[in-house]
């Protein structure tokens, strides 16, 4: 059973939830927002294995090609280049879909690993942790995230996912059985929410919502969720102190006065969310 | 000789776009011939990757030279491997900067 967390606009608390709800609950954290993974500072997770993760990148055979130049208007992503010289590879670009190979006529691309990031995997707070972590530098991360959840636990797995709506998070929620969207009451909040909304639904997955840094008990992500018929699955007061628990790179859990926030957050899930 | 200019639009008295990989227009000028010929960069809609397409969409035009404000690494990589050689300018209608290039009065950028 997977449960994806995400949010839409970022900063607005998907690794303050989905941290503290893997420990409630005993479920495996997965953090795929491989560009930032920060969830191992909170868990403060002891890793025991570190896997590579590699790509293929065309690699053109310069005595074969015969600058036909098929190659590079098959490729969707301008990763290849016509130039005098002969066709130029640009790594940063390809989406390793084998497109170009396919379409030579003289069997002149091959293809060679390029190394994109690794995997880590641990144990914190007698959960299992894993993360994905793309080199700097690096744009296309979903074959880190892919290769993440392809070998997932047959358990529960809370994944921790990229901000926005991109690719990243569109590729986490294949593996998605439900989904928490956790947001906050800004305009901005709200705005990409919508934007999350209309993707997990497209996507059927059942979903609720987390309110976080709420100041005024009405407002508009309320509102919203009413006007949807979303359900809300937490409220979380703004309040400095959580801001100082967060800073410290420590768990909610461990002050009494926010436990109770993960434990109805946890039974809701299970109601709302898991018995579908 | 051909010389691209990335252009704001397709007339003459267009102002040059400083962008390069996303302009609108690339106006085209043969020294030979003296003609101006105005082609939409097609790049200006990827997603990824528009400088390496417009610098192909030159090459298609056998460009020998191309005006523009900034080139990214990329686009620079692709004309240099097919001896492109660069100027720049201040924003400046298209017909002044083909007036300055017959003065010699372009500036020479280097990569």
């Amino acid at each position: 059973m997977n449960i994806v967390v995400l949010s839409g606009k970022g900063g607005t608390g998907k690794t303050l939830v989905s941290t503290n709800l893997a420990v409630y609950m005993g479920a495996n954290y997965i953090d795929t927002d491989v560009e930032e993974p920060n969830g191992f500072i909170f868990l403060k997770s002891v890793v025991e294995e570190t896997a590579y993760v590699e790509i293929d990148i065309p690699d053109i055979d310069k005595q074969k090609c015969v600058m036909c130049f098929k190659c590079v208007d098959f490729c969707e992503f301008n990763a290849l280049a016509k130039t005098k010289q002969g066709v130029l590879v640009f790594d940063k670009l390809c989406h390793s879909c084998g497109g170009c190979k396919i379409v030579c006529p003289v069997d002149a691309v091959n293809y060679k690993k390029k190394n994109i990031g690794i995997i880590e995997k641990g144990k914190a707070n007698h959960i299992k942790c894993i993360r994905g972590v793309l080199n700097i530098g690096e744009p296309i991360a979903v074959p880190i995230i892919k290769e993440i959840l392809n070998n997932l636990d047959d358990t529960l797995n809370m994944i921790d996912a990229s901000p926005g709506t991109s690719c990243n998070v569109v590729k986490t929620l294949e593996y998605a059985d439900a989904a928490i969207l956790v947001t906050e009451p800004t305009k901005f909040g709200l705005h990409d929410l919508g934007r999350a909304v209309k993707l997990v639904e497209d996507l059927n997955i059942p979903f609720g919502v987390v309110i976080n840094r709420i100041t005024e008990e009405n407002n508009i992500i309320k509102d919203y969720c009413k006007e949807n018929k979303i359900h809300i699955l937490a409220e979380i007061k703004h309040d400095k102190n959580v801001a100082v628990l967060y800073s410290k790179g420590e768990l909610l859990l461990e002050d009494d006065r926010y436990k109770e926030i993960f434990e109805s957050l946890s039974n809701k899930v299970k109601e709302n969310l898991l018995c579908k | 000789m051909k010389i691209a200019i990335s252009s704001q639009g397709k007339e003459k008295e267009s102002l040059i776009d400083l962008r390069f990989g996303r302009c609108t227009y690339f106006q085209i000028y043969d020294t030979d011939t003296e003609k101006l010929t105005a082609i939409e960069n097609s790049a200006i809609s990827s997603t990824g990757g528009a400088g390496i397409q417009a610098a192909n969409l030159l090459l298609n035009e056998n460009v020998d030279a191309v005006v523009t404000g900034i080139l990214g690494p990329n686009a620079v990589q692709v004309l240099k491997a097919s001896d492109v050689k660069f100027f720049t300018s201040g924003i400046k209608k298209i017909s002044d900067i083909i007036s300055d290039y017959k003065e010699n009065k372009l500036e020479v950028k280097e990569y």
